[in-house]
């Protein structure tokens, strides 16, 4: 008896010896990022996973310049971050949809948009033996995600790629499993160059799919389509380039086939310049202009014009005064497209309404 | 020092005193007085608040699917459309999938758990048995997201590439085994679920073959039966209801399931005859667009789908338990 | 019908050697389990691994610090909540209690140990972090406290009434009030289950990920008290496994090691302790 009571009293010893020194020792400052002053300040945010490298370089950055402040932000899709934006459980969301009217009643307290980056999303496929860059009609693009078009030799996808050989198997579609601004600008490209899908399907963060599997963010549908032979998904431009991933050419509305890049997005935003000045949420898919890119929108940030708390407003302003000068300088080492300087202006305005 | 404490009612575990209804409350006050009935009162204060955490647990969930249960009403277990975009939601591809992912997991793990018991119960050297048991018993620890990553990487792949084209080949003529193949999808859940649940199904079947008296046993061996019928003919039957309880057991495990099928099922709200296709299960969505939805029909939508799973994993375990029950006289221990 | 004596014996030796391949196959699957993330995490684990914070996206060399250090408070406000429920509600079922009441919290017991994960995020979701404007680790401890209820309960029940009764008539006939005789007779006698109870409950809610999600939700830094979202390890996994960066891949398999390793631990332990000094009845 003696000895099973010393050796559960030592085991449970061990047990919260290690608990309590793991709640309660804390690391020194030089093994990790600067310790948190007493005036530290935590502001939490939730949205969009496409600009999440960027954001969180940013917000790496400005913490580094203010180490006193941390900006939470974790990336769990648009409408995630619409939503717990409006149930104010963070403190500021962000999302690749910018929010329409209808939507911006249902909250109840005012917001403005941020547009932060431009983005591409971009068709990408895997299909063994095949590395050419392939070019995409709008038709194609529709037709394979209705369900229209299934398998890899259809002409609509053969035809603008003469001396490619395209194998006989069926497509495997792959979208967004979750809410996410990312299946908007898609969507909402794909409502404006079919009507079918305009009247079937619709553009919104999270849509009732006719064909193809669901992946969890940008990381799922790259990963999933890197992983699956004869299959195509679509992704913002940076997880392609990071993941080395193949994407294709898309057939825009001057009728070039335009192979997306930061020239071509900024090409886009440029053709929309005049409308942009009247509202930042101007849909710049399908944008007219030689060289612009079809699928690109803006990515933004979601702010409430009251905020109360003064330490954090303060952090705020002071972060999207940054990210606007100074952060727009390490947008395009990740391939994401600068703002162009009409949309900084507009948006200096709309910070300075926040009190 | 109050009353007298070591008389007969005392020491009988919870017996009201006797007496009319005053006399019960003299009794009462004047036990009160005594350690005793605080002692009662606290510990009755702590049991009754899990009563009502789950009152108030069911209670919030119902309430929070107003909207949608007024909306659909009974449609919503048949309409097999999910449209956040045109507002329409069904909960029939998410019961389907949850169904099937399930009934798929049993399918597995019932003969490999209720085989491995037998092997652990009739077969193996005491010291062997304990030592295996103690492993597979570990496998019941193991947290359902690593299930899930090892899912992903290992698990899919090799279903994608060797096991589901094999099917497709030799049982192809099924429209089980028809269809594309994307390596995510139902089997590859029910492959995983199964994993997850064999350590119950073996644990609890164990115990139950353990228990059947020798007797049982010796008089079948006696009368010329071999090892295995005498097993198979006399034990397995002997110990049948613990046996269906603790595939009641696992069966509400794997209902409830989430991480793990999440990340190998697909994620498709689509109702196929095909094991490999992509589908979508009740928890799987929850945890995928909860906290994504913008609508607050949306939002309750997904609770309603988070009630109707509740509601199938009470009337399993209930069941379970009177199974259960029925065999061993008490309540089995297990996490 | 007769089947020959060569039949039934062949079907006796292929029906016994299949269970052995049953048993087998199970035990395998642990090692294989155990054996991958070894291989593929053991090899990212360092002490920096264990201390650093993670860092921004894409960029090498980040670590995990926060998410073990906050698992480790999610666990603390759990127990706090739910073991004292659990413990004393066990106490309730075993020592006092009559016939109705105590079958009823029984059953919802049972009730809350059937709720899927998940639901029980949506739950803690409505009750603390939506009043609270704010996802926290109290909601995610919350979460975790109603699940460790019913085992807590289960087991302490259990192991008291495993007591003889012969230990508390001698409490009683010694004079001791029945209250004192269960807290320093009973209660002794029956510690070394319960305590193992309560580590095989921490163990079992300490992976847990799905009700986590949208109550601690996540923190790319160290929160601060209680009331800010929290990094966990289960979550850490679930996200960085899912991403499309082989490090965080890598981190994925260092951090699964860890809980899986406390896990094991736990488990392997509170089985030891339990088996010392009982022996298992054989038929």
């Amino acid at each position: 008896m003696k000895r099973n009571t010393l050796s559960l009293r030592l085991f449970l010893g061990v047990t919260l010896a290690a608990l309590v020194a793991g709640l309660t020792l804390q690391p020194k400052p030089s093994l990790t990022a600067p310790a948190p002053s007493p005036d530290r300040l935590q502001i939490t945010g939730a949205g969009a996973t496409f600009p999440y490298p960027i954001y969180s370089k940013w917000f790496d950055a400005f913490h580094k310049a203010h180490p006193e402040i941390e900006f939470n932000y974790q990336s769990i899709g648009s409408g995630g971050g619409i939503q717990q934006l409006k149930s104010g459980t963070v403190d500021f969301g962000a999302s690749d949809m910018p929010l329409p009217d209808k939507l911006l009643e249902t909250f109840p307290f005012r917001i403005i948009q941020v547009p932060t980056v431009l983005g591409a999303v971009m068709p990408t496929y895997n299909i063994p033996g095949v590395t050419a860059e392939l070019k995409f009609t709008p038709e194609a693009l529709a037709g394979i995600y209705l369900g229209k078009i299934t398998k890899w030799n259809d002409p609509e996808i053969t035809k603008p790629n003469p001396g490619v050989r395209f194998p006989d198997n069926d497509i495997v579609v792959v979208h967004r499993s979750e809410g996410s601004g990312t299946t908007f600008v898609w969507t909402d490209y794909l409502s404006k160059v079919s009507e079918e899908w305009k009247n079937n399907v619709g553009s919104n963060t999270s849509v009732n799919w006719p064909v193809g599997l669901g992946g969890k963010g940008n990381e799922g549908v790259s990963g999933t389509v890197k992983n699956t032979p004869y299959s195509i998904g679509y992704v913002e431009l940076i997880y392609a380039v990071q993941n080395h991933m193949t994407y294709g050419e898309v057939k825009n509305s001057s009728g070039r086939f335009i192979k997306a890049s930061l020239a071509t997005v900024a090409a886009a935003a440029a053709a929309a310049a005049d409308e942009i000045q009247k509202d930042v949420r101007v849909s710049i898919t399908n944008s007219p202009g030689r060289d612009a890119y079809p699928i690109c929108s803006f990515t933004y940030l979601l702010i409430p014009e009251k905020i109360s708390d003064a330490g954090k407003r303060k952090a705020i302003t002071d972060f999207l005064h940054w990210m606007l000068t100074s952060g727009q300088g390490m947008v395009e080492a990740l391939d994401y497209g600068r703002l162009p300087k009409a949309v900084v202006t507009i948006n200096t305005e709309h910070i300075s309404k926040i009190s | 020092m109050g009353s007298p404490s070591a008389t007969a009612s005392d020491i009988r575990l919870g017996r009201g005193s006797r007496g009319g209804a005053a006399g019960r409350v003299r009794a009462w006050k004047l036990r009160l007085a005594s350690g005793d009935a605080i002692a009662h009162l606290i510990t009755l204060i702590f049991a009754a608040s899990i009563f009502l955490v789950t009152v108030l647990l069911v209670f919030e969930l119902y309430r929070s699917c107003a909207l949608p249960r007024h909306k659909f009403g009974w449609n919503f277990f048949v309409t097999t459309v999910w449209d956040p975009v045109f507002e329409n939601f069904g909960a029939l591809p998410f019961i389907y999938g949850t169904v099937v992912t399930s009934a798929l997991a049993l399918l597995l793990a019932v003969p490999l758990g209720v085989g491995a018991a037998i092997f652990l119960a009739e077969l193996a050297p005491p010291r062997i048995s304990d030592a295996l048991t103690f492993v597979i018993e570990l496998l019941a620890a193991v947290p359902s997201v690593i299930f899930g990553v090892l899912g992903i990487f290992v698990l899919v792949p090799i279903m994608r590439e060797h096991v589901e084209p094999f099917l497709k080949s030799t049982l192809g003529f099924l429209p089980l085994f028809q269809g594309q193949i994307f390596g995510v999808g139902f089997l590859t859940a029910g492959v995983v679920l199964a994993l997850m649940i064999v350590p119950f199904i073996l644990s609890v079947s164990r115990e139950v073959l353990l228990a059947v008296p020798v007797d049982q046993r010796e008089a079948a061996l006696a009368l010329g039966a071999t090892r295995w019928e005498s097993t198979w003919k006399v034990v397995v039957p002997y110990a049948r209801a613990g046996i269906f309880g603790s595939i009641f057991l696992a069966l509400a495990r794997a209902l409830g399931e989430t991480m793990a099928v999440t990340m190998v099922i697909g994620n498709e709200p689509k109702i196929s005859a095909s094991l490999f296709s992509p589908g979508y299960s009740i928890a799987a969505i929850i945890a995928n667009e909860f906290t994504e939805a913008t609508s607050d029909l949306y939002v309750q939508a997904l609770i309603e789908l988070g009630l109707v799973l509740f509601i199938l994993t009470f009337i399993i375990n209930g069941l379970a338990r009177l199974l259960i029950l029925a065999t061993t006289g008490r309540g089995t221990e297990h996490p | 019908m007769r089947h020959s004596r060569i039949w039934r014996k062949t079907v006796n030796n292929v029906m016994l050697g299949l269970t052995g391949v049953c048993a087998v196959a199970t035990v395998s699957v642990l090692f294989f389990i155990l054996g991958y993330l070894v291989y593929n995490g053991g090899r990212y684990l360092s002490w920096a691994f264990l201390t650093r914070l993670p860092v921004p996206v894409g960029e090498t060399g980040g670590g995990m610090a926060n998410a073990i250090v906050g698992s480790g408070k999610i666990l603390l406000i759990a127990a706090a909540l739910g073991l004292p429920v659990g413990f004393l509600g066990g106490v309730y079922l075993a020592e006092f209690g009559g016939r109705t009441f105590p079958f009823l919290v029984r059953y919802t017991a049972d009730l809350l140990n059937g709720v899927p994960s998940i639901v029980m995020g949506i739950f803690a979701y409505a009750v603390v972090v939506k009043p609270m404007r704010s996802f926290s680790a109290l909601a995610g401890g919350f979460a975790l406290g109603v699940m460790l209820v019913p085992i807590v309960l289960r087991s302490t029940e259990e192991f008291l009434r495993a007591v003889p009764t012969s230990l508390r008539e001698g409490a009683l006939a010694l004079g001791a009030k029945k209250w004192r005789s269960i807290a320093t007779v009973v209660i002794p006698a029956a510690y070394k289950g319960i305590a193992t109870g309560i580590l095989l409950s921490l163990a079992r809610v300490a992976g847990e990920t799905a009700p986590l999600i949208f109550t601690s939700f996540g923190n790319p830094y160290w929160s601060r008290g209680f009331n800010e979202p929290t990094s966990s390890l289960p979550v850490m996994i679930y996200t960085y496994a899912l991403s499309a960066y082989d490090d965080w891949h890598r981190q994925a398999w260092a951090a699964g090691l860890v809980l899986l390793a406390f896990v094991l631990v736990a488990n392997v332990g509170a089985k030891l302790i339990l088996s010392r000094g009982m022996s298992s009845a054989r038929g």
